[in-house]
C-alpha cells in the first residue's frame, strides 16, 4: 500500500485495494468488516421480513387459514430470534459502527482488527445454527425461551436455537469490547473525550451494556440449554427451582438489550440532525451523559417485565419507578434533538426525513412504554397487541429508522456513490407512512384485549388487524426500495465527493470511499465536535461567487 | 497483541528494537500495549457477569434451602478440595514468578515457571476428574440415578448439585483453554519471542490466570464449606 504512487493512491480505496473472495474473508480492515456485516446483517432482514410477511397474511382473517397452531408459533418465534438477535442487535453498531468510530476518531482502524473479523466469524457460526434451526423445522418458544414451556414441553430445537443465540452474544461482547478500547486508546492527538461525536458516545455506551448484560444472557442460554440437554434442573420447580428466576436473569440482559438497539440509533440522530441544521447539537454534554445515564438506568429496570410473574409489589413498584427515571435521559434527547432544530435552517435530505421520523415514532414508542412501566395498567396490557405495538415502536420506529436515516447518511461515504434522491425520500414517506399504519392499529387491538402470540381471533377485532396487514405490505415496500437503488447506486449513482452533506466531523474530510489506511496522514483536533463556521462560510462564498 | 501478519506491519515506520511488533494501526508501543492490557481487563470484566449469573442462581437457592444445601455439601470431599485450593494459589504464585522472569528477561526461568504452572493446573484438573469421577460413582449427578443418601431436605439437593457441577465445570473449562494458552506460550517463550521490553502476552495470560484462580477461591468456601462445623448451614 504503501509503495504506490501518489496518483494511484488517490484512487486507491478499500474497497478496490485488493480483490478477490480471499481478500474480503480474511480482511483486517474495519471497513471491510462492517461491508460483510452488511451483507451478513441484510440477508437475516430479510429472513426476519419474511416470517413477518406469513405472520400478518395470516392475521387478515379471524380464522387460522394460512398456517396451523404450531407452526404460527414457530413463525413468530423465528421472528422475533432472527430480528432481535441476528439483525437489531449487529445492525448499527457493527456495520456503521465499525465503519465510521475509526474514521470519526482519526484511527487506522480498532484497537484489535482480528477480534473485529472474529466476531463476524462467530456472528456467522451463530448464524448457522439459527440457520439449521430454521430449515430443519423451528422453535415454538417465542423468542424468550420462558421456562418450564422451553426446558420440558416445547418440541422444537430448543437447545439449537439457544445456541444460536448463546455463540451470537460473543459476538456482540467481541465488538463492544473493541469499541471500549478504542474510544479510550485510539483517538487522534487533540481528539478529547468533549469534542466526540455524539455518534462514538453512542456507541461507548452501547458497548458498556454489550460487555456488562452478554455475558448475562450468554450464562443463563448455558443454563438453560444444560437443563434441556441433561435434564439437570436450575429452573425445574421439582426441585425447588424457580422459572421465575430464569425471567430474571433473562430480562437483566434482554431488557438492556434494548438500549443496545436504540441508543446507537440515537446516536445517529443527533450527527444528522446537527448537520441538517448545520448547527451544533444543543447541549452536546447533556446528550453525551444521556447516553451513558440510559446504558446505567437501563439495568435497574429489568423486574417492569416481571409485574405479573409472581414478582413482589413492592419490587414492581421500584421497578416502576426506575423504569420512569430511564425515562429522563432519552427525553433529554428527543428535546435537545427539537432545540437543535429550533431556527435551523432544517434541509430535508433522506437521512434527515428518517431522522424526523425517528424523532416522532420514539417518543410515541418511548411514551407507550410509560403506560406499560405503570403495574396497574400493565396488568391489564400484558400479553396483549398494546405491547407489541409498543417495542414495535422503538425498534422499528426507532432503531430501524435510525438504522435507515444513518446508512442514507452514510452510504457516499461507504460507497463513493449518492443514491437517487426522489427515490428515496418517497421510500422515506412510504416507510413512515407504512409503519404507522401497520402498528398504530395494534394499539387499539391491545387496548381491546386481543393477545399477542395467537392466530386465531375474534371477528370483531378484523378490522384493525386488516389496516396491520395493509400496512405491512407498504413498509415492505419502503424497505424494499432502498434495497433496489443502494444496490443501483453501486455502479450508476453519482461521484459523492467526500463531504456530500456539508457535515463536520473528521470521516467527511477524507476521500469517499476511504483508502485502507483512512488518513494519509494523522488528523490532529483543534477544535470541537460539529463547529459548522468553515463550512457555513464556505458556502457563503460560494453564493457571492454566483450572485 | 502478538502478531502473525508481519507482512501489514512491515511497511511501518516505527520498529522499535526489542519490542515485538507495532502493528500498523498503533501510533507507538506504549499504545498498542496500553490497548492489549485495557482490553484484558474488559474481557476479565465480562467474564465476572458470566459466572455472575450462576453466582446469582446459586445465592438464591441456598437462601431458600439452606438446609439441603448444608447437607449436600458435605457430600464434597473437602480434603482434595482443599488440596486443590493450595496448588491453584501455588500456581498463581508461580504465574507471577513467571511474568516477573520475563520482565527480567530470564528466558529460561520464564520458561521453567509457565511450565511449574502448567504442571500445577494439569494437578489441578487431575483431582477435579477423580472428583467429578468420585460423584458419578455416588450417584450424585442430578438426573434419574440421583440420590444423595442421608441428605437432610433430599428433594432439593439435586439443586446443589447442579449449581455444583454447573460452577465447578465452567471453572474448569476456563482451566482447560488457559492450560491450551500454557502450551503455546511455553513454546514461544522457549523459541525467544519475549524479551524484558516485550512480553504482553505473558502479562496479560497472568491476569486470566489469575482471574479463573480468585474465581476458584469464591467457589471453594461456597460449595464445600457450607456446614463443615455441623451446625446446619447458614444458622
Amino acid at each position: 500500500m504503501i509503495t504506490a504512487t501518489a496518483t494511484e493512491k488517490e484512487t486507491k480505496n478499500y474497497l478496490n485495494a485488493e480483490h478477490g473472495l480471499k481478500s474480503w474473508l480474511l480482511t483486517q480492515d474495519h471497513k471491510r468488516i462492517a461491508i460483510l456485516y452488511l451483507i451478513a446483517v441484510s440477508v437475516f432482514f430479510m429472513v426476519g421480513g419474511l416470517m413477518a410477511v406469513l405472520i400478518r397474511l395470516e392475521l387478515a382473517t379471524p380464522a387460522g387459514d394460512l398456517l396451523d397452531s404450531n407452526t404460527y408459533n414457530k413463525v413468530f418465534t423465528m421472528h422475533g430470534v432472527v430480528m432481535i438477535f441476528f439483525f437489531l442487535i449487529p445492525s448499527i453498531p457493527a456495520i456503521l459502527g465499525n465503519f465510521l468510530l475509526p474514521l470519526m476518531i482519526g484511527a487506522k482502524d480498532l484497537a484489535f482488527p482480528r477480534i473485529n473479523l472474529l466476531s463476524w466469524y462467530v456472528y456467522m457460526l451463530g448464524g448457522l445454527f439459527g440457520v439449521f434451526v430454521l430449515i430443519t423445522g423451528g422453535v415454538d418458544t417465542g423468542w424468550t425461551f420462558y421456562t418450564p414451556f422451553s426446558t420440558t414441553y416445547s418440541n422444537g430445537y430448543v437447545v439449537m436455537t439457544a445456541m444460536a443465540a448463546f455463540i451470537n452474544g460473543f459476538s456482540s461482547i467481541l465488538t463492544g469490547l473493541n469499541f471500549i478500547v478504542t474510544v479510550h486508546r485510539m483517538r487522534a492527538p487533540g481528539l478529547t473525550w468533549f469534542r466526540l461525536p455524539l455518534f462514538v458516545w453512542a456507541h461507548y455506551a452501547t458497548s458498556v451494556i454489550m460487555i456488562l448484560g452478554t455475558p448475562v444472557i450468554a450464562v443463563t442460554l448455558f443454563l438453560l440449554m444444560l437443563e434441556r440437554g441433561l435434564h439437570i434442573g436450575f429452573f425445574d420447580p421439582a426441585y425447588g427451582g424457580d422459572p421465575v428466576l430464569f425471567q430474571h436473569l433473562f430480562w437483566f440482559y434482554s431488557h438492556p438489550a434494548v438500549y443496545i438497539m436504540i441508543l446507537p440509533s440515537m446516536g445517529v440522530v443527533s450527527e444528522v440532525i446537527s448537520t441538517f441544521c448545520s448547527k451544533k447539537p444543543f447541549g452536546y454534554t447533556f446528550i453525551a451523559f444521556s447516553s451513558l445515564a440510559i446504558a446505567v438506568f437501563g439495568f435497574l429496570v429489568w423486574g417492569h417485565h416481571l409485574y405479573v410473574s409472581s414478582q413482589s409489589a413492592y419490587a414492581g413498584m421500584v421497578f416502576s419507578i426506575l423504569s420512569y427515571i430511564v425515562a429522563i435521559p432519552s427525553a433529554v434527547k428527543v428535546f435537545n434533538w427539537a432545540a437543535t432544530m429550533y431556527k435551523g435552517n432544517v434541509r430535508l435530505e433522506t437521512p434527515m426525513l428518517y431522522a424526523l421520523g425517528f424523532i416522532g415514532l420514539f417518543t410515541i414508542g418511548g411514551l407507550t412504554g410509560l403506560f406499560l412501566a405503570a403495574m396497574g395498567l400493565d396488568v391489564h396490557l400484558t400479553d396483549t397487541y398494546f405491547v407489541v405495538a409498543h417495542f414495535h415502536y422503538v425498534m422499528v420506529g426507532g432503531a430501524v429508522m435510525g438504522y435507515l436515516a444513518g446508512l442514507h447518511f452514510w452510504w457516499p461515504k461507504m460507497f463513493g456513490r449518492m443514491y437517487p434522491q426522489a427515490w428515496s425520500k418517497i421510500a422515506a414517506g412510504l416507510t413512515f407512512v407504512g409503519f404507522n399504519l401497520t402498528f398504530f392499529p395494534q394499539f387499539i387491538l391491545g387496548y381491546l384485549g386481543m393477545p399477542r402470540r395467537y392466530h386465531v381471533y375474534p371477528p370483531e377485532f378484523q378490522v384493525f388487524n386488516v389496516l396491520s396487514s395493509a400496512g405491512a405490505s407498504i413498509l415492505g415496500l419502503g424497505f424494499l426500495i432502498p434495497g433496489i437503488y443502494f444496490f443501483w447506486s453501486l455502479k450508476n449513482g453519482e461521484p459523492a465527493g467526500p463531504n456530500p452533506w456539508g457535515a463536520t466531523g473528521l470521516e467527511w474530510q477524507t476521500a469517499s470511499p476511504p483508502p485502507t489506511e483512512n488518513f494519509p496522514i494523522t488528523p490532529v483536533v483543534t477544535a470541537e465536535a460539529y463547529d459548522y463556521t468553515e463550512i457555513l462560510s464556505a458556502n457563503a462564498k460560494e453564493v457571492t461567487h454566483v450572485g | 497483541m502478538a502478531s502473525e501478519s508481519a507482512a501489514v506491519a512491515s511497511h511501518n515506520a516505527h520498529a522499535h528494537p526489542g519490542y515485538g511488533e507495532v502493528r500498523h494501526h498503533f501510533e507507538s508501543y506504549e499504545q498498542q500495549k496500553d490497548a492489549s492490557t485495557i482490553g484484558m481487563w474488559v474481557f476479565l470484566l465480562t467474564e465476572i457477569m458470566f459466572f455472575g449469573g450462576m453466582f446469582m442462581a446459586y445465592f438464591v437457592y441456598r437462601q431458600w434451602y439452606p438446609t439441603a444445601f448444608a447437607s449436600a455439601s458435605l457430600k464434597t470431599n473437602l480434603w482434595l478440595g482443599a488440596f486443590n485450593t493450595t496448588v491453584l494459589i501455588c500456581s498463581s504464585l508461580t504465574m507471577a514468578m513467571a511474568v516477573h522472569s520475563a520482565s527480567l528477561g530470564k528466558r529460561l526461568l520464564l520458561v521453567g515457571f509457565l511450565i511449574a504452572t502448567l504442571v500445577l493446573g494439569g494437578a489441578f484438573l487431575g483431582v477435579k476428574a477423580y472428583e467429578y469421577h468420585d460423584k458419578w460413582e455416588h450417584h450424585e449427578i442430578p438426573g434419574e440415578h440421583f440420590e444423595c443418601e442421608g441428605c437432610a431436605d433430599a428433594g432439593h439437593t439435586p439443586l446443589f448439585f447442579a449449581l455444583y457441577f454447573g460452577m465447578t465445570g465452567l471453572h474448569a473449562s476456563h482451566m482447560i483453554i488457559g492450560f491450551g494458552i500454557l502450551v503455546v506460550l511455553i513454546w514461544q517463550a522457549y523459541k525467544g519471542k519475549f524479551s524484558a521490553k516485550w512480553y504482553t502476552p505473558i502479562e496479560l495470560f497472568g491476569l486470566y490466570w489469575h482471574f479463573v484462580d480468585v474465581v476458584w477461591i469464591f467457589l471453594f468456601p461456597l460449595l464445600y464449606l457450607i456446614d463443615r462445623s455441623g451446625q446446619g448451614g447458614l444458622h
